[in-house]
């Protein structure tokens, strides 16, 4: 049982080129709340800075600005190695995110040695083989000594999943975790995700560009659009009541086979930088606020 | 809403007169076990169709798409099958048995490719200007110098992208302008079927919809036969007059994307639908509070 | 994203039912060995073989240093590789001095790798000062020219102190450089793969995502980087002896052409005396570095498939043109594969 506050997030990235020195917002004042047993899906496209986030979230990159309090059911401030058994992160890349030099078993074993979950070699095997299990990945005994090369993508991420609850995380961070995935197991590995949310009762964030999936796997939808927050709100309200015109954009776009024929009636390209990110539409609240500002004076301008 | 599309696809298919015919063919990868990758695929290609190819990876969709042009290089062979293009001129071509450079005049000038990542494959120390142009006169060796430029910015504007870009390196352009310059490239000398493998795979929704809409524009106004390769059924529903889908080399299913939609026979495109939730309908809301199946062997 | 991006790649999905019926348990490491090719075979041939000559050889031979008054003479029954000006056995000469240059090469070979592990990989995986730092030092040593600075440090030691260990420190230290370049390009690429970013995650420690993450996948880059030292030093070494500047009281591949040199074998015709060890050296470069090719297709599994392809692609063209050849009768057999 343990929630995270992100509240006004700013990462900053200096660029130089030649003796020029230009500052890159790639996130600007974002706030967050993830609560245990919720799912909060981060909606954008590449370069909106949803990744950026994930980093801060899991401490590989710090923020310019910005807080991140993680507390447990007590009330606790989780910090230090606690920190990293609490909030654990699922790669986007099943091929990427698994070392190929090593077991599957090495895999989930080490974050359980690390976070001294097991003891004896018998027991970790034991937890290994039942941590398997627990995301179907069975027989365990028959997955535990293969190497990553041999299993497919599915397979790899259901492990990178095993692996992120291995230490016993609350928090998990989902980086599109079904993007790289065919088709038809996306929903498998989805549905595998929700079923351990529910029974670890886990606070999940769940990043990604496709509409489609953010609006049935989560409670609510945040939508970044260049480092901006420019709308939140319940998942169907977000996604069947778009307010902001970056959202409307976003739903006309994804391909939607109840609604055919639309292609040929769409207006034609929008002018980008006519968006305006400096508004966000609340849904909770029912009113826009101000984006990109500190919580706040969001506040007073409400 | 019976939607426009839906007439205007019925109506194109009624008038049809197929553009590429493709029998029994069947691609063998020659390695230690030989693996068949397509098997005995018959495919009726229409002038001015769209027709989508759909599946999963290793299914064989762009094994069987580099093989209607030859393109597909060894360990893979055609073992066996007929590929024919039906020309404009109402001359037939036997595509397996063109020698080497018949072969080269035939790919580019009557069926061209947009690749999956093409938009990395232009070269990064030219202008667009100078690759549009090394194009034209490698197939057209005669033209003069104007026509060369009067047609490059020609194709340009025709996907969107502003001539004035023509002097561009493509790191100057953006992902979208850059596939949009690919499909510049393969329209170029005006052929009768594009093949497009994953061409918007890359690219953000937003984009993605901007060059689809291109597409199907540039269709109604050229009448040529477009084969889109994708994993992305939704997609192909929204763009395509006939889809194929294929499993483990073989077409499983090939129907008007309407029939496919609402009326799927095989199972594994039942499977492949129900993969998709919809965006805006009821359909995918399981995955909140479904029952979560192991997964099945692939 | 589903299709392979090679158009010539299998399906990846054919492959998996193999897999999945080979449960055997494998070791990391076995993914690290080279496919056997009669290339690698040539060279494990060569390499093995010589370093058992070097190794066991001066147990069998008498001693090299025995001076007989029969100089000079070619190779017969009792000398097989003949004798010297100053009538020592030239094979049992070749024997000791195997396997002293073995030992050089040995010893500079590792602490040449230790020393480019230490400043390519830990400055890679620190990044920032450190990588700045490293990066540095290991340039300077790489524009250094190696041979006369270790003429002109071996100059400097006295001929007394100036053992084994001396060379070998002195040719380690000018040599380990390049390696370390190609450690540390190889380092930042692994550093930021995902699966690094997924160890930091779960809680490792930086010594044990370097040692346990990163290392392991370095391998076959670090096994071919010391191949090479293991070469360098040979035949630096030879090179540092041939002018006589080698280490005291040793004798290897270099000291036996620097005598034979002195001894005007070559204006003699003695070639039983300069061929054996020049030889020896060539034939043990060779071995090493067909060695090294087939360690880069592990580095490089591109080389590795254009191997197999051009087998491949050598397949099917035959099979293709028997099909074109059919055409007009089709073959049952063909088109029912």
């Amino acid at each position: 049982m343990t929630s995270v506050h992100v509240t006004d997030l700013v990462k900053d990235y200096k660029l130089r080129s030649g003796l020029k020195r230009t500052r890159l917002r790639a996130v600007d004042h974002v706030s967050l709340e993830l609560v245990p047993g919720r799912t909060v899906a981060l909606v954008g496209e590449s370069g909106s800075g949803k990744s950026t986030i994930a980093k801060i979230l899991t401490r590989m990159e710090r923020p310019t600005s910005g807080t991140v309090d993680v507390r447990l059911e007590d009330g606790t401030a989780v910090d230090g190695a606690a920190y990293r058994r609490e909030v654990q992160m699922v790669f986007q890349d099943p091929f990427a995110s698994l070392n190929p030099f090593h077991s599957i078993e090495h895999h989930i074993a080490r974050p359980l040695r690390i976070h001294k979950r097991t003891g004896t070699n018998e027991e970790t095997h034991a937890r290994v083989i039942e941590m398997l299990e627990r995301v179907n990945l069975s027989p365990g005994e028959d997955l535990a000594p293969r190497r990553p090369h041999e299993l497919s993508g599915g397979q790899r991420q259901r492990v990178a999943i095993a692996r992120a609850l291995a230490p016993g995380a609350q928090v998990l961070i989902a980086d599109e975790p079904v993007s790289m995935l065919d088709v038809s197991i996306r929903l498998g590995v989805l549905n595998l995700l929700g079923r351990l949310q529910r029974e670890d009762d886990l606070a999940v964030l769940y990043i990604t560009h496709d509409l489609a999936t953010a609006r049935h796997f989560s409670d609510e939808i945040v939508v970044l659009y260049r480092g901006r927050v420019v709308e939140r709100g319940p998942s169907d309200a977000v996604i069947l009541d778009p307010r902001h015109d970056y959202t409307k954009l976003l739903a006309q776009a994804a391909p939607d086979p109840e609604r055919p024929g639309r292609l040929a009636a769409d207006a034609g390209p929008v002018d980008r930088d006519a968006i305006d990110n400096g508004r966000c539409y609340d849904h909770f609240a029912g009113q826009w606020r101000d984006a990109g500002v500190p919580t706040e004076s969001k506040e007073r301008s409400a | 809403m019976t939607t426009m599309s839906e007439t205007a696809r019925a109506e194109r298919l009624a008038v049809a007169q197929p553009v590429l015919t493709v029998a029994d063919l069947t691609v063998v990868y020659e390695v230690e076990k030989p693996v068949t990758a397509v098997r005995d695929a018959d495919l009726t290609l229409h002038r001015g169709e769209i027709l989508g190819l759909a599946g999963e990876s290793g299914c064989g969709k762009t094994t069987l798409a580099y093989a209607v042009n030859r393109l597909h290089r060894p360990p893979a062979r055609i073992a066996s099958g007929r590929i024919t293009f039906h020309d404009r001129s109402g001359e037939d071509i036997d595509i397996l048995s063109l020698k080497e450079a018949d072969l080269r005049l035939f790919r580019w000038e009557k069926l061209s490719m947009v690749f999956q990542g093409a938009m990395n494959a232009l070269n990064p120390v030219t202008s667009v200007r100078a690759q549009l142009r090394d194009t034209l006169l490698a197939h057209r060796p005669g033209m003069s110098r104007a026509e060369v430029r009067e047609r490059s910015a020609d194709v340009l504007e025709r996907v969107g992208v502003d001539p004035v870009r023509l002097g561009s390196y493509p790191h100057e352009l953006s992902g979208g302008m850059r596939q949009r310059v690919m499909i510049a490239m393969a329209m170029l000398l005006e052929p009768q079927i594009m093949v497009m493998d994953e061409p918007t795979t890359a690219l953000d929704v937003v984009v993605q919809r901007d060059i689809l809409r291109e597409i199907v524009r540039l269709r109604d106004e050229l009448d040529f036969a477009v084969v889109f390769i994708t994993h992305d059924l939704p997609l192909l529903l929204e763009i395509s007059d006939r889809i194929a889908v294929m499993l483990d080399g073989e077409i499983v299913e090939l129907d008007t994307a309407d029939r496919l939609y609402r009326d799927a026979r095989h199972p594994y495109t039942r499977k492949l639908l129900g993969s998709f939730p919809s965006l805006s309908g009821t359909r995918g809301s399981f995955i909140r509070d479904g029952v979560d199946q192991p997964e099945e062997p692939s | 994203m589903t299709n392979p991006k090679i158009p010539d790649a299998p399906p990846p999905g054919t492959g998996d039912e193999s897999r999945v019926s080979d449960t055997r348990p494998k070791s990391g490491f076995r993914m690290l060995l080279p496919t056997m090719t009669p290339w690698l075979a040539v060279g494990l041939i060569l390499v093995v073989g010589i370093t058992v000559f070097g190794v066991l050889a001066p147990f069998l031979v008498g001693d090299p240093d025995q001076i007989r008054d029969q100089g000079l003479s070619g190779p017969s029954a009792e000398f097989p590789l003949g004798t010297t000006q100053t009538g020592q056995d030239v094979l049992a000469q070749l024997a000791y001095a195997t396997r002293g240059s073995l030992q050089i090469g040995l010893i500079v070979g590792v602490l040449a790798t230790i020393l480019s592990c230490f400043f390519g990989i830990y400055g890679a995986y620190r990044g920032r000062l450190v990588d700045e730092a490293f990066s540095l030092l290991s340039n300077v040593f790489l524009v250094i020219p190696g041979l006369p600075l270790v003429i002109v440090i071996s100059g400097f030691v006295p001929r007394e102190s100036r053992g084994l260990w001396t060379i070998a420190v002195v040719l380690a230290v000018t040599g380990w450089a390049a390696s370390a370049r190609v450690l540390r390009a190889q380092t930042l690429s692994v550093r930021n793969r995902d699966y690094v970013a997924a160890s930091k995650v779960s809680g490792e420690r930086p010594w044990r995502v370097i040692l346990v993450e990163i290392l392991p996948n370095l391998l076959p880059v670090i096994a071919s980087q010391f191949v090479f030292a293991v070469i360098a030093a040979i035949l630096g070494e030879a090179g540092l002896s041939f002018i006589g500047l080698g280490a005291s009281n040793s004798s290897t591949l270099g000291t036996m052409l620097f005598y034979a040199q002195n001894g005007f074998a070559l204006p003699l015709g003695a070639w039983w005396w300069f061929v054996p060890p020049g030889l020896m050296i060539a034939l043990f470069g060779m071995g090493l570095s067909i060695v090294n090719f087939s360690i880069d297709e592990i580095i490089n599994p591109k080389l590795k498939n254009m191997r197999l392809h051009r087998k491949r692609a050598r397949k099917a063209a035959k099979l293709e043109r028997r099909l074109a050849q059919h055409r007009a009768v089709p073959d049952p057999e063909e088109s029912g594969r």
